[in-house]
């Protein structure tokens, strides 16, 4: 059973106004975030946001250009040795030697981390298992499937047992079976250590992490949990109601209901009967006395009434537009 | 859950990381075809080498014994031999990217380096050791003391272990330039040929040296010449100064080499 985090211990990892610049072009831009300890925190961003940057800063490959960085209290830029021995990092596109059988690779990976020639062999041994590496533990990596490429990346974050695991891009390329499977892997570590993924498959984030931190052109745009993202970049509520009857009264009859409550789109549906596409920025649940307003009319017939649930690509995609605004604006 | 307290580590680290490197980079170069390739050429090369001195020995009569002729050819197959080695050492591990996920873990460049070029450098003097064999034969089966002179044979090894110190950690900073191992032997050889060559070919070629102002100049140049070098150990004559030069010079190139990964570690 997972062990419940330590509240009194210091955040996992605590980023506090990061800026990176190379050859005179700002990469990341004051970007402060915070994972607490066992927490699954994603990190959104369309190419060249920032994102791998960031990760690369944090593990203390790439120095800083200013800002202040710890991971378990730890500073980055002057405890980088420290720093190294708390992280279990997967850089993008997982690279791994081609011509070394995977429990060779792991067994000198393990020797890097300092992991004791006592505790090595049991410990490689989980890794293996955990990962489903067993049957392909004397293969030549240069062989493997993608897939299998991936778990050998994740077997050699998780080895050393490090309380902070940063993956880039853990899921690209694979196919649906081989994300689920890198799914469970990950959320097989909630709770038992701090996890940071990026990734550009946003249900994958979704189902895996606590909590989202969405960063555009350098800066953290949104954060927070996919509910409260969702509530803050979109706003409100958002529901699809099929109807038949005169409609003439209709908006009056929703302003009754909720004044903000007002139809965007309406397309006809079969039998007559039309879908309209109503939004309204309180979210709370309106569908009861939107029913009850229906059917105290007598003259409208309903046959279907749901509440959409926007996906995080449309949150994604708010977040990131609404930056992208900005800048336009300002320059 | 890990609680994020940093572990002691428990041995020396300098000489843990790079031995777990070492004894990595060994593996790699030994499971390497490049490797073979180099170990064959540089054995048949030799071998040819050595059959040849023995013919022209058995029909006249020379003044040096056949090690010192043998050990004047050192330079034909570090040309080729030493970039074959030591072409992958970084270039490789830049053009797969895992040089990122090497420094992620707890070592340092320093480390990385002294492995990589510690493995080529037992390599270098596996192979170079592999020749002492003919020597061997040449001794069981002649009979001919006279053949086997100790003094040039010694010489001549230990000249060949202090002057690979410097070749081999030439290629492996030359590796470390590039994500391309044929661009990476390349540079290798043509820095090798340039440290062997150059101070020869220099003061042959340019009148200008021998003036009397460029006196400093010319001293330098003859201080550098290898094979000037290879004369005084194969006679016996144990020079500090050559050594100096080339233990110095082998400490220079690696740390350019270190430096070379620190820039790109901090520019890219």
């Amino acid at each position: 059973m997972a062990s419940l985090p330590d509240n009194s211990a210091p955040p996992a990892i605590e980023v506090r106004d990061l800026v990176k610049t190379y050859g005179g072009v700002t990469a990341v831009s004051r970007v402060s975030f915070t994972v607490a300890r066992g927490e699954i925190v994603g990190f959104l961003g369309p190419n060249g946001a920032g994102k791998s940057t960031t990760m690369r800063i944090l593990t203390g490959c790439m120095p800083a250009t200013a800002g202040h960085v710890t991971v378990c209290g730890h500073s980055v830029a002057t405890q980088t040795d420290e720093v190294k021995r708390l992280i279990g990092y997967m850089p993008e596109n997982n690279p791994l030697p081609e011509d070394m059988r995977v429990s060779e690779y792991l067994h000198f990976r393990g020797r890097l981390k300092e992991i004791s020639r006592k505790k090595l062999g049991p410990r490689l041994d989980e890794a293996l298992e955990m990962c489903d590496l067993k049957k392909v533990r004397h293969r030549i990596i240069g062989t493997l499937s993608k897939g299998y490429r991936q778990r050998v990346g994740i077997a050699e974050c998780i080895l050393a047992e490090p309380p902070v695991i940063i993956m880039d891009e853990p899921t690209i390329g694979l196919d649906p079976r081989q994300i689920l499977v890198v799914r469970d892997l990950i959320d097989s570590l909630r709770g038992r250590m701090s996890v940071i993924i990026s990734s550009h498959i946003l249900p994958e984030i979704e189902m895996t992490c606590d909590r989202v931190v969405i960063i555009n052109q350098g800066r953290v745009v949104a954060h927070g949990t996919p509910a409260q993202l969702r509530r803050d970049l979109l706003g409100g509520a958002r529901y699809e109601l099929e109807l038949a009857g005169p409609e003439q009264g209709l908006p009056a009859l929703l302003a009754r209901v909720e004044p903000t409550l007002k139809i965007v789109v309406t397309t006809p549906a079969a039998d007559g009967f039309r879908r309209h596409t109503l939004t309204s920025t309180n979210a709370a649940e309106l569908g009861e006395p939107l029913l009850r307003a229906i059917a105290a009319d007598g003259r409208l017939r309903v046959r279907s009434l749901a509440r959409a649930h926007p996906t995080l690509e449309e949150v994604f995609l708010a977040a990131t537009g609404q930056n992208w605004d900005a800048e336009r604006k300002s320059a | 859950m890990p609680s994020g307290k940093v572990p002691e580590p428990p041995h020396p680290l300098l000489v843990k990381h790079f031995l777990t490197i070492l004894g990595h980079e060994i593996r790699m170069l030994l499971v390497n075809a490049s490797t073979y390739v180099a170990a064959v050429l540089f054995l048949a090369l030799m071998g040819l080498v050595f059959t040849t001195l023995l013919e022209s020995y058995s029909t006249t009569a020379q003044e040096a014994s056949p090690a010192a002729v043998f050990f004047q050819l050192f330079w034909l197959p570090v040309f080729f031999m030493v970039p074959l080695l030591t072409m992958r050492s970084f270039a490789e591990e830049r053009r797969l990217g895992t040089l990122e996920t090497l420094f992620a873990a707890p070592v340092s460049t320093t480390e990385v380096v002294l492995g990589k070029f510690g493995a080529a450098y037992l390599l270098y003097l596996l192979l170079w050791g592999l020749t002492g064999g003919f020597f061997w034969i040449l001794r069981h089966y002649a009979n001919d003391p006279r053949l086997i002179d100790s003094g040039p044979l010694i010489g001549g090894f230990t000249f060949i272990a202090v002057s690979g110190l410097l070749f081999v950690a030439l290629g492996v900073w030359m590796s470390s330039l590039t994500r391309n191992q044929g661009v990476a032997a390349l540079l290798a050889f043509v820095l090798i040929v340039l440290v062997v060559w150059g101070p020869a070919l220099a003061l042959d070629n340019f009148p200008v040296l021998r003036l009397e102002t460029m006196r400093p100049l010319r001293e330098a140049l003859e201080y550098a010449k290898v094979f000037r070098h290879l004369d005084d150990f194969t006679r016996g004559v144990a020079d500090v100064r050559a050594v100096l030069f080339h233990v110095s010079g082998a400490t220079l190139a690696l740390v350019f080499c270190v430096f070379s990964l620190e820039a790109k570690r901090l520019h890219t």
